[in-house]
């Protein structure tokens, strides 16, 4: 998937069309016109060209989060910087790449006037090479081998130390792909010396440091055996200009560095929406009915089919959505999750399960409205080019992968293109499909029970408040940059800027969980509290949408009063600051008794709460706080 | 019009997009001193976008020889047996 195969090639008028939104005005409008470019299959000068008009309307178009990265490493790295640029928008992030000097990435790093350091990166991207780390030569005893390993990985860890210091958000760091010629031959894997050998011992160790959270890994390693190791690596431009690969793969590096800075973003696709005919199984069942669908074991054709049904259950497994799409009467649609005995998916693992003859984009936003998440959280599955073409043109934010006509192949375009790219893996992600089952089945519930309080009582809540720490430190980190919705400031931190909060003493972190009847819920508040004075001002209140009206804000609030009034404060004081996503909160202080002291143009306000005056209502929930490990203040 | 003359066209074109001209005109005796935006970099990016679009490779010992776009349009004219 080197040429980014799930991706159309650009129309002819590609330039008139970046150039006209260059002169355009901005606004959600632009926004999706870049959207609409980005989804091409752009070559490096094409990217080159979005990412200047991208830069040019950045700030109009809201739907893009802005990010400024470094990069930093060795060898030629300009080709590549304006390439990651452009990608970026495609993955909701319009990315500012200050480059490091050429071959100076030690200096630089350690000089923290360098051009690197000033510019206060959010993220930094370390992209090494063999030749330079010196690992691209047979070491003369396994000893030297040893300690060219080593010698290489403390290079790296200082770089990244020193860069960590202007980049709070952290540094990904980039495997190192094998040379490509063998030296012994297959005996190169087996004896340590070699060179292909010291590079897997040296990427086995940014493995190690990755697991433990210190870095987040880019895979080029992977990316280069993908291709092909012979591909990848391209001798002449090295010799010429110190290209570390084949500028051939330009754009799918690129792409590789965008989904993960649009990941650490809180950019990742959450929902896989599935067409059923010819996307699920062979056929169209309402013509060929039960018997005539062609899926399972038996027939090559039945086979690709099953596979694609296995690849989305995968999927689901670490925490992806499914859902349904398609064209058909509800009950013929349904007939054979229920009755097909190959059916690998079942109607229990699809969330929202729309057939009917209305329009895919219509039915995609009942969907996304039906799941409380955003149309940017969606990728839509369909061998129907047609249906293709109508979802894009109407919503260019939902990424539509091109297929081949080859069901075979289906999930090959869908795995390559890293729509659902993770920087971590916990276990609410693991159970994330799952939960959204069980909202179903409180939601039935809630339509017996005779008043919501009953309901409320009758779901068995038990709310435990605690601190953050390194148990759960990566699920926090993941809300924080997720959350668009329930969100009150919309603030972003990181993995590392959240373990540095912990430290300190005049912030105060809760995380919230919440369990009922049904099952556990996981993380699904978090607030972060500036302690300084006798005023504590909320910096960060946020919320998971799967259980809004649970009254999970007032068991919240009602513990860091009572934490906030023991250790001498006497009002709680909060944001408002409105994003295109968070109206929902816009009475959220309002609701929970503050008073409102401050307004401004753009719609933020300041909400105060006296705790002096602060009761805390009677909640249908047990409330179990633990705040012993947060520090005194 | 000689294949020569659509080689120069298709070239014009290639370099107006790596250069990101909006009105550019390339002659055969265009070189680099006429172009601002030809530096050593976007040279390396416009070599890669001919080698794409004419599915062709240059050594670099053919890329140091080359002076002007005429130079360039030559050799591509060879590598893909179009010589006039």
């Amino acid at each position: 998937m080197s040429d980014l195969a799930w991706l159309r090639a650009p129309p002819p008028d590609f330039r008139v069309r970046v150039n006209a939104l260059k002169k355009a005005d901005g606004g959600a409008e632009a926004g999706l016109e870049l959207l609409r470019l980005a989804a091409y299959r752009l070559d490096e000068n094409q990217l080159a060209k979005l990412a200047s008009v991208a830069k040019a309307i950045s700030g109009k178009a809201p739907q893009f989060t802005p990010v400024k990265v470094a990069l930093i490493g060795d060898g030629t790295l300009s080709l590549v910087a304006p390439a990651i640029e452009g990608s970026g928008v495609r993955h909701g992030v319009l990315i500012d790449v200050v480059l490091g000097g050429y071959n100076s990435v030690v200096q630089e790093s350690f000089d923290e006037t360098s051009a690197v350091h000033a510019a206060k990166p959010d993220l930094v991207v370390l992209a090494t090479d063999c030749r330079i780390l010196g690992l691209s030569r047979a070491a003369a005893s396994r000893e030297a081998a040893n300690d060219l390993v080593d010698a290489a990985f403390t290079r790296t860890r200082m770089i990244v130390e020193r860069m960590g210091k202007s980049a709070r958000g952290g540094v990904i760091v980039q495997t190192v792909p094998p040379p490509a010629d063998p030296l012994f031959g297959s005996f190169d894997r087996v004896e340590p010396t070699s060179p292909f050998a010291m590079t897997e011992a040296f990427n086995a160790k940014l493995r190690q440091w990755a697991l433990s959270g210190g870095i987040v890994i880019a895979d080029i390693a992977r990316l280069a055996a993908s291709i092909g190791y012979e591909r990848w690596d391209d001798p002449r431009h090295w010799h010429a200009s110190k290209l570390p690969f084949s500028p051939d793969f330009t754009p799918a590096y690129a792409d590789v560095i965008a989904r993960l800075v649009g990941a650490l973003r809180g950019k990742a696709r959450k929902v896989l929406v599935l067409d059923l005919d010819n996307t699920l199984w062979g056929g169209v069942i309402g013509d060929d009915g039960l018997e005539g669908i062609a899926l399972g074991q038996g027939s090559a054709t039945g086979e690709a089919f099953l596979a694609i049904q296995n690849f989305a259950l995968d999927l689901r497994q670490r925490g992806i959505v499914l859902a349904v799409c398609s064209k058909n009467e509800d009950a013929t649609a349904r007939q054979p999750f229920r009755e097909h005995p190959e059916m690998a998916l079942k109607e229990a693992h699809i969330a929202a399960f729309q057939a009917n003859w209305t329009d895919k984009a219509a039915n995609l936003r009942t969907i996304a409205e039906t799941l409380n998440l955003g149309l940017d959280s969606l990728v839509f599955v369909d061998d129907n080019p047609a249906e293709r073409e109508q979802v894009r043109r109407e919503l260019p934010m939902v990424a539509v992968p091109e297929l081949p006509d080859d069901p075979a192949y289906f999930p090959r375009y869908l795995a390559a293109a890293g729509y659902f790219e993770a920087v971590a893996f916990s276990a609410e992600d693991r159970a994330r499909a799952e939960l959204y089952q069980t909202n179903a089945a409180r939601a039935e519930l809630m339509s017996s029970s005779s008043d919501m309080d009953s309901y409320l009582r009758s779901l068995d809540m038990h709310c435990r408040i605690g601190p953050v720490s390194s148990v759960n430190r990566a699920r926090v980190a993941q809300l924080i940059n997720k959350s668009n919705q329930y969100n009150l400031t919309t603030r972003r931190y990181t993995e590392a800027e959240v373990a540095e909060m912990e430290t300190r003493p005049d912030k105060l972190m809760l995380q919230a969980r919440l369990e009922d009847r049904f099952g556990d819920n996981g993380i699904i508040s978090i607030v972060i509290v500036d302690t300084k004075g006798r005023e504590w001002d909320i910096d960060t209140w946020l919320m998971s949408c799967r259980v809004l009206g649970r009254r999970v804000e007032n068991a919240v609030l009602n513990t860091i009063a009572g934490y906030a009034r023991s250790h001498g404060a006497t009002a709680l004081t909060g944001s408002y600051i409105p994003s295109a996503k968070n109206q929902m909160v816009r009475d959220h202080y309002e609701k929970l008794s503050f008073t409102l002291t401050e307004t401004s143009e753009s719609g933020a306000a300041r909400w105060r709460l006296d705790l002096s005056q602060y009761e805390g209502p009677d909640l249908p929930m047990r409330i179990e706080a633990d705040l012993a490990e947060v520090e005194e203040v | 019009m000689s294949s020569q003359d659509g080689i120069l066209e298709r070239v014009g074109e290639i370099m107006a997009d790596t250069f990101d001209l909006d009105d550019f005109k390339a002659t055969r005796e265009t070189t680099a001193n006429d172009v601002e935006e030809w530096d050593s970099l976007s040279h390396v990016r416009l070599i890669v976008a001919i080698e794409r679009a004419f599915k062709i490779k240059f050594s670099n010992a053919e890329i140091e020889r080359l002076r002007n776009v005429g130079g360039l349009v030559d050799a591509i004219a060879s590598k893909t047996g179009q010589t006039a």
